[in-house]
């Protein structure tokens, strides 16, 4: 069977390079997590508390956003909701054209990326400039983010070396990491100073305070919020907290499972715009509210818990497939195990329902998720709702079935609840194992590099009766 | 855009919740380590990020300061002329760079700022002892981009003012019941990237150089 996904993932196994950086840094990025919580049950009581602010703040999403949209109105920040991606990428546009801004400078924002945000804005004219080092590289290389937390980590300093001399042929080449830091720090700060209009993503938003919180290590972040005279946050609507208290726990969790850090090197808590008589900030703050589909994934009670991800990112680090097929295999925004349930029911099942299949349910995912999301549950889920038969609120739900497998396993389930069939069809299968063995052979890409399992020439059934043991 | 609020938040209300998940806020933060421990960990936690740390007193700290601005060949420094430590440097000034303050709105200066300030010595609202943090609350005397801009951020910190943890700050000085900032600040060190193959660079687009003087 040979499908976008199998044809996609086929090809980055053969990118050795690919394959050797991605999994270097996420060993890295494991190693680094696991001594940052050295005791057990320390992580235990802290994940159970980070699990239950998310939790508590889904239960009250709509109220909590109402209340975060007062208060920072009445703090002077200007909030925009958007149901669709097109309608955030417009509202961006109309306040760069209030300002008459042709350029804009961007801190990390994983909703931009899902926005489409940089494509959409170059076609009317704006150009768009990426600040942090990472997705700087991917953008210079014209690629998209593999990792979230760490967006190139598919490069190695060699490749970024070539990139960099090609793209600023005026600095030397070097291999030297902080060179290229130092590179990239004297290409930005210019635009930093002179930027009409600055953009970041959002890692918590307080409802009791109406405050963004942003978390960062470069310093990028807080230039893109307080040199240019406009910024402007985007977010996806379920990143709210209901109070000050629940933040100290989710950004120790969240920095910990992220890179192993007790905290980022930054942490910046924007309330307002610039206040009266103050010499700096932006005199003018959006927030833009995206829903993309939440809201709909929010209607059920199982498939909610996925809004509940405070992207960290240690799924993807922790997880089989991703360490082997890295990032871009994936062909969402968002990639490894959180990618593969919510880009599904973002996107509809039709065209990523096969996505559900790129995973071991091994488990680990759930087991670092510093918010517990079940989500070999809800891989198993959106399996079902793949191949189901009614519609359901998912949207592609039911377009993976197929009528033969469909009658397959209904045989199968009427065979099972049937012990007199049951019988005669396995020791009918036994008789004729030697053509079962040939047509194993050919049937399944599992047996194409694995030796067959043989059928044994018994039933276990007859061997027990041989062995005279009851059912009991 | 009226329309998109409407039918987001319709759309949410319209979802059945059950029991919600109990939460308790006050389980988490149960250490309460000796002011000399605090200090410690505060010092450690913030070396190890990379930070320099200067042990003061109240009549020494301009003296360190000093030492920090001829060990780094400082050409000038940013500062406000307003607050009292301000005000002490200021009449301290024979062995100092030129001192420059932040008297204008950055509109009028942003180049100067970016390209011509070494450093900036700003005071801080307290500070985190178990993740080794400075707290900043900028205002009309000490704005948001003196601790952001300059290459080298020289901060002073009352060590009566570090807390256990940031759980323990926020409570402690009474964040919910205040008007906050326009912008509060964590600070943990100086401005760091990982993201060429997860090794560690410092002074990306922040300062290169976070030096805290404790008094
Ligand atoms: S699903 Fe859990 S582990 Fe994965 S990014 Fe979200 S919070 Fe982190």
């Amino acid at each position: 069977m040979t499908t976008k996904f199998r044809t996609q993932f086929a090809k980055a196994l053969a990118q050795h390079e690919v394959r050797n950086n991605t999994e270097s840094v996420v060993n890295k990025l494991r190693k680094h997590r696991l001594a940052a919580f050295p005791d057990q049950a320390e992580w235990i009581s802290m994940r159970r508390h980070s699990t239950a602010i998310r939790a508590n703040a889904t239960s009250k999403l709509p109220q909590l956003l109402e209340q975060l949209e007062t208060n920072l109105q009445r703090n002077g920040i200007q909030v925009h909701w958007a149901d669709t991606t097109e309608q955030a990428n417009q509202t961006v546009l109309n306040i760069m054209r209030f300002h008459d801004a042709r350029f804009i400078i961007k801190g990390k924002s994983m909703v931009s990326e899902e926005m489409g945000l940089n494509d959409f804005l170059n076609t009317h004219g704006i150009e768009c400039l990426e600040s942090d080092l990472g997705e700087l590289i991917i953008q210079l290389a014209a690629e998209k983010p593999s990792h979230m937390i760490v967006p190139a980590l598919h490069k190695n300093r060699k490749q970024i070396a070539r990139l960099f001399h090609s793209q600023f042929p005026s600095i030397p080449y070097t291999e030297d990491i902080s060179a290229l830091a130092q590179a990239a720090r004297r290409f930005l700060r210019h635009h930093f100073a002179t930027a009409p209009v600055g953009l970041t993503g959002v890692n918590f938003m307080i409802a009791e305070t109406g405050t963004l919180c942003l978390v960062e290590n470069e310093g990028n972040g807080r230039m893109c919020s307080t040199a240019p005279p406009v910024h402007i946050a985007v977010s996806g609507i379920e990143k709210v907290v209901e109070c000050l208290d629940d933040v100290p726990p989710l950004l120790g969790i969240l920095t910990r499972s992220a890179t192993g850090q007790p905290i980022t090197t930054y942490v910046n808590m924007i309330s307002s715009p610039r206040k009266p008589n103050e010499k700096d900030g932006p005199t003018a703050v959006h927030l833009i509210l995206l829903d993309n589909g939440r809201s709909r994934i929010y209607s059920d009670p199982e498939l909610r818990d996925t809004l509940n991800c405070i992207r960290c990112g240690a799924c993807m680090n922790h997880c089989p497939i991703y360490k082997h097929i890295g990032g871009h295999a994936y062909q969402t925004v968002i990639p490894g195990p959180i990618g593969t349930i919510l880009e599904p029911q973002k996107n509809g099942l039709d065209s990523y329902g096969e996505l559900t299949q790129a995973s071991t349910l091994c488990g680990a995912c759930q087991e670092v998720c510093p918010v517990s999301i079940p989500i070999p549950k809800i891989i198993n889920r959106l399996r079902w709702e793949h191949i189901r038969k009614s519609s359901c609120s998912t949207p592609g739900a039911g377009s993976g079935r197929r009528k033969t497998e469909a009658i397959i396993w209904k045989i199968w389930a009427w065979n099972c609840i049937h012990p007199g069939a049951y019988n005669r069809i396995t020791s009918v299968a036994t008789s004729m194992r030697r053509l079962a063995d040939r047509i194993l052979a050919k049937i399944s890409p599992w047996t194409a590099a694995r030796a067959v399992p043989r059928l044994p020439d018994t039933t276990l059934h007859e061997r027990l009766k041989a062995l005279k043991i009851d059912n009991e | 855009m009226n329309d998109a609020r409407n039918t987001i938040l319709s759309r949410l209300k319209t979802a059945s919740i059950d029991q919600t998940m109990p939460l308790a806020r006050n389980i988490s933060n149960s250490v309460n380590w000796s002011s000399n421990y605090k200090v410690q960990l505060f010092r450690t936690q913030l070396q190890s990020a990379q930070a320099e740390i200067y042990d003061a007193t109240d009549h020494s700290w301009l003296m360190t300061l000093q030492h920090i601005c001829q060990a780094k060949y400082l050409k000038n420094i940013l500062l406000s002329p307003t607050t009292s430590w301000g005000e002490a440097i200021i009449e301290n000034s024979t062995n100092l760079p030129s001192l420059k303050y932040y008297d204008d709105p950055v509109e009028n200066w942003k180049q100067t700022l970016f390209e011509g300030i070494e450093a900036a010595f700003t005071s801080t609202y307290g500070g985190i002892a178990d993740t080794g943090t400075l707290i900043l609350w900028p205002d009309t005397q000490e704005p948001r981009m003196m601790s952001l801009v300059p290459p080298v951020h020289i901060a002073v910190i009352e060590k009566s003012k570090i807390y256990n943890s940031f759980a323990e700050a926020l409570k402690a000085q009474h964040w919910n019941e205040t008007e906050l900032p326009a912008n509060i600040l964590l600070i943990s060190g100086p401005s760091k990237s990982a993201d060429i193959e997860q090794t560690l660079t410092y002074g990306v687009h922040g300062p290169k150089e976070l030096v805290v003087i404790m008094v």
